[in-house]
């Protein structure tokens, strides 16, 4: 996480860290877990499916003769008989920054050791995913029956419909895959096998609590893409 | 003891303070992003609020939480520089945008 040591090796910080790094035909990544370098990297190409995803939908909204829904109307929800713009998003925002909090915070308690702290940390991780997840069920399930379709929606542009379906859909697999994940690890916290150094996924090599830094890795950029989507889909 | 207690850790951490930090900030942020869409704001007032905000959570949570900034910078590097292709990618997706508009507003309306 912060100032790997290397025995024998002087490791530079900054410009010219990198470059002796870069430079020095051995491994790149000095100090870096491979599994949180093969992270960042599959992360790195979730992020270009993620922004063809987005820029195809800016274009096609910025192409379209057609007027574009209005987010605010479209998504406003009624609370005790007033419609509020974008209310059941901005819930839906406030609970996935709170488990991401609760994530960056497991990661924490996990490097301390302090296994029933990082359990409990992760399990609200995964309840907090979980009723996003329940959000955006509810949130498909009435646009559909106001008449919301992949081809047509009674709004404006018929474009909004597949743009929306198509982008919050993937995302809203990302966030599932990640509650699945985030139970096994719960399971696997409580269960000690970071103390004991039991063997990983599909690996031989002793599991460690930097695996739960991996999953909260996966877990903040599923925040990051909403903090996008947010600000283009349902704001722009 | 001490010294394999320390051994065993295989990241040092950081006070819980920052986290917490960091977490109301996104909370004040993520409300102020609301906001914008609460008072209607319009036109270049709206788009660069709403980037504004995006671009600060989106850099909070990278730089704290994924914990880049205390990353080594070869990493860092390879992770950011890809993204300007994006950029790229938006402004010439912007340009093709405009066109096609252009070309459907002239063809339904004018006529070929």
């Amino acid at each position: 996480m912060s100032d790997p040591k290397i025995e024998g090796f002087e490791l530079e910080k900054g410009f010219r860290g990198m470059a002796k790094d870069t430079g020095s035909d051995q491994t790149m990544f000095k100090g870096v877990h491979w599994g949180k370098a093969m992270m960042w990297i599959f992360l790195l190409s979730d992020t270009f499916v993620f922004s063809c995803f987005l820029i195809a939908y800016m274009k096609g909204r910025a192409s379209t003769p057609a007027e574009w829904p209005n987010p605010s109307e479209v998504f406003a929800l009624d609370a005790f008989g007033v419609p509020v713009p974008l209310l059941l998003i901005a819930l839906m925002t406030f609970v996935l920054i709170t488990s991401s909090g609760t994530m960056a915070l497991a990661v924490k308690y996990g490097y301390e050791r302090n296994r029933k702290m990082c359990g409990y940390l992760i399990l609200a991780t995964a309840l907090g995913g979980l009723t996003f997840v329940g959000m955006q069920a509810y949130e498909w399930s009435k646009l559909i029956h106001e008449g919301v379709r992949p081809w047509e929606n009674p709004f404006g542009a018929a474009q909004f419909g597949s743009f929306f379906f198509m982008i919050t859909g993937f995302h809203g697999t990302h966030v599932s895959i990640g509650v699945i994940f985030l139970f096994i690890y719960c399971y696997k916290v409580f269960a000690g096998h970071y103390e004991e150094g039991k063997r990983g996924w599909f690996t031989k090599m002793k599991g460690d609590y930097v695996e739960v830094e991996i999953l909260g890795l996966y877990w903040h950029f599923v925040d990051l893409v909403w903090v996008f989507i947010f600000a283009f889909f349902y704001l722009w | 003891m001490e010294e394999t207690k320390k051994k065993e850790q295989s990241g040092s951490t950081h006070k819980i303070g920052i986290y917490l930090w960091i977490w109301g900030l996104l909370f004040v942020l993520s409300f102020f992003s609301y906001l914008v869409d609460w008072y209607q704001f319009q036109g270049m007032l709206r788009w660069s609020l709403i980037l504004f905000f995006m671009f600060l959570k989106a850099g909070l949570i990278m730089a704290f939480f994924m914990h880049l900034y205390w990353e080594r910078y070869a990493l860092v590097n390879v992770l950011l520089w890809p993204m300007t292709a994006i950029v790229c990618f938006v402004a010439l997706m912007i340009a093709e945008g405009k066109y096609t508009l252009f070309s459907r507003l002239f063809y339904f309306f004018v006529g070929g």
